[in-house]
């Protein structure tokens, strides 16, 4: 048994009266690809921002690598250098170059020289495929290009974590491959990742684990397989059938195959 | 019409010292009204309360004030307070609060504009709040507002004209000059006009290069999008 990178233990948020979710209980694996999957608003994007500490938790704790990350007293600033984030809107500095936005937490954050930030920088552009797209601003990529230089930005920082929120959900379809490609490879690398997505061929296939969360709380986790061919819950079932139909149905047919 | 070109002529190095006054009156007014509008506008957006209470008492006070009596106040009120100024270093002081109410308010406009989610994407890289703002937001919103914020620097040297009423010798104070000396005042002030004109015509050709400068490719549609 590989030691716990990451452990969420009893965790709550709300919204004055509002339960976002209550009671979470989760643990990660070094290395493993977790995928949280269920209906809209019911706090996965919520629990990915309080795990990188952009949203304060009301109530439990989160720990990375035996350090709680939750405490009054840590410096946020430094967890989230140890864990990465994407978004759904991508959000790259608008200002700044594909390398420059890569860059900038090397220098501004690491303090590391120029010469050397350059050349990381570069790397990690390289390794989502965009070496050639350095040079250009956000507003001259397309949405997966502008997805996969965020990647590159996050990873630049040599997380222990990496957070996926929704990356493909605001891409058109042709575009959403790309970037999936890029998740794909980073998982294989041994990557540690909790990915929220629609995306249910992705999650059968990268996945080690998938988490069902609905109306704030975990419905149900295991295996791809135990939950889209055994699932002990019917909502469960329900919703990954929903799901599939709308869009992964190829996917299925091949999984069955 | 003859009659204010040789006036124009013969009072043209007179006038031209005047104009670099005038020059100097705004590039001064308008720097110390960048930096401090710039500080007020992070203030005001985010900035605890106490501070953000402070900027915006501070913009209320000077927007809400004529700037004659600003000057004056400084000019002939401050020295009954122990603080006696130069006539050129209260003209440089009134002008550049002043601006800097002004110039705050178009600074506020484009960093609200920029949006909460740029500051987002800062903080989970790891870049502190102040980092953030420093090395994101405000070389967006610095770009974003030169269009709107170029009015500042053509209306600030139009309203450096008030300074003549404590005696510093800008254009304005030429033109009275030359009106009393000629005893032509129409032709007189009709002539500096046209000082100013050309003034103003400059400046707006060095501000639309700077726009050019600036400019990021997409960046303008992106923002909007955000």
């Amino acid at each position: 048994m590989s030691q716990p990178i990451l452990t969420i233990k009893n965790l709550t948020k709300k919204y004055g009266e509002n339960v976002v979710f209550h009671d979470i209980n989760l643990s990660v694996n070094e290395g493993d690809t977790i995928v949280i999957i269920g209906p809209s608003g019911t706090g996965k994007s919520t629990l990915l921002r309080c795990i990188n500490l952009l949203t304060r938790s009301d109530a439990g704790e989160i720990w990375l690598d035996d350090k709680e990350i939750t405490c009054k007293e840590c410096d946020e600033d430094k967890v989230r250098q140890h864990i990465g984030m994407v978004f759904q809107n991508f959000l790259l500095f608008n200002h700044l170059t594909a390398l420059e936005n890569v860059r900038l937490g090397l220098t501004r954050v690491k303090h590391m020289n120029p010469a050397d930030a350059q050349l990381k920088a570069m790397q990690e552009l390289e390794r989502v495929g965009l070496q050639d797209r350095a040079g250009h601003y956000p507003g001259q990529l397309s949405g997966g290009q502008q997805q996969r230089v965020a990647i590159a930005r996050a990873l630049a920082m040599d997380p222990r974590v990496m957070l996926f929120d929704e990356p493909t959900s605001a891409l058109d379809p042709e575009l959403i491959g790309e970037v999936l490609e890029v998740m794909r490879k980073l998982a294989l690398e041994g990557m540690t990742m909790l990915v929220v997505t629609h995306e249910m061929g992705f999650a059968r296939e990268v996945a080690d684990r998938i988490v069902f969360l609905e109306k704030g709380s975990i419905v149900e986790e295991g295996s791809p397989n135990d939950l889209f061919y055994h699932p002990k819950n019917e909502r469960t079932r329900e919703f990954l059938w929903k799901i599939t139909e709308l869009y992964g149905k190829k996917d299925t047919e091949q999984g069955n195959g | 019409m003859v009659s204010w070109f040789n006036i124009f002529r013969e009072y043209l190095p007179s006038f031209l010292q005047g104009a670099a006054v005038t020059l100097e009156l705004t590039a001064v007014g308008l720097l110390i009204g960048f930096v401090l509008g710039l500080g007020l506008a992070v203030a005001r957006t985010y900035g605890p309360k106490w501070l953000r209470v402070i900027a915006i008492g501070y913009l209320e006070l000077f927007r809400g004030t004529p700037l004659l009596v600003q000057l004056f106040l400084i000019y002939y009120g401050l020295p009954s307070l122990g603080l006696t100024l130069s006539q050129t270093l209260s003209a440089y002081l009134a002008l550049g609060l002043n601006s800097a109410a002004y110039q705050a308010e178009y600074f506020r406009g484009a960093i609200q504009s920029i949006g909460e989610s740029q500051m987002t994407a800062g903080r989970a890289i790891g870049l502190s709040r102040w980092k953030t703002i420093w090395y994101v937001i405000l070389p967006q919103a610095l770009r974003l507002v030169i269009p709107a914020w170029s009015n500042e620097p053509i209306s600030l040297l139009k309203t450096t004209a008030v300074v003549f009423l404590i005696a510093v010798q800008d254009l304005m104070a030429k033109a009275k000059r030359a009106a009393t000396d000629t005893y032509d005042p129409i032709s007189s002030y009709l002539a500096v006009a046209v000082v100013y004109l050309v003034m103003v015509f400059i400046l707006n050709e060095v501000l639309k290069y700077l726009e050019r400068k600036s400019r990021i490719p997409g960046f303008e549609m992106e923002s909007k999008k955000t």
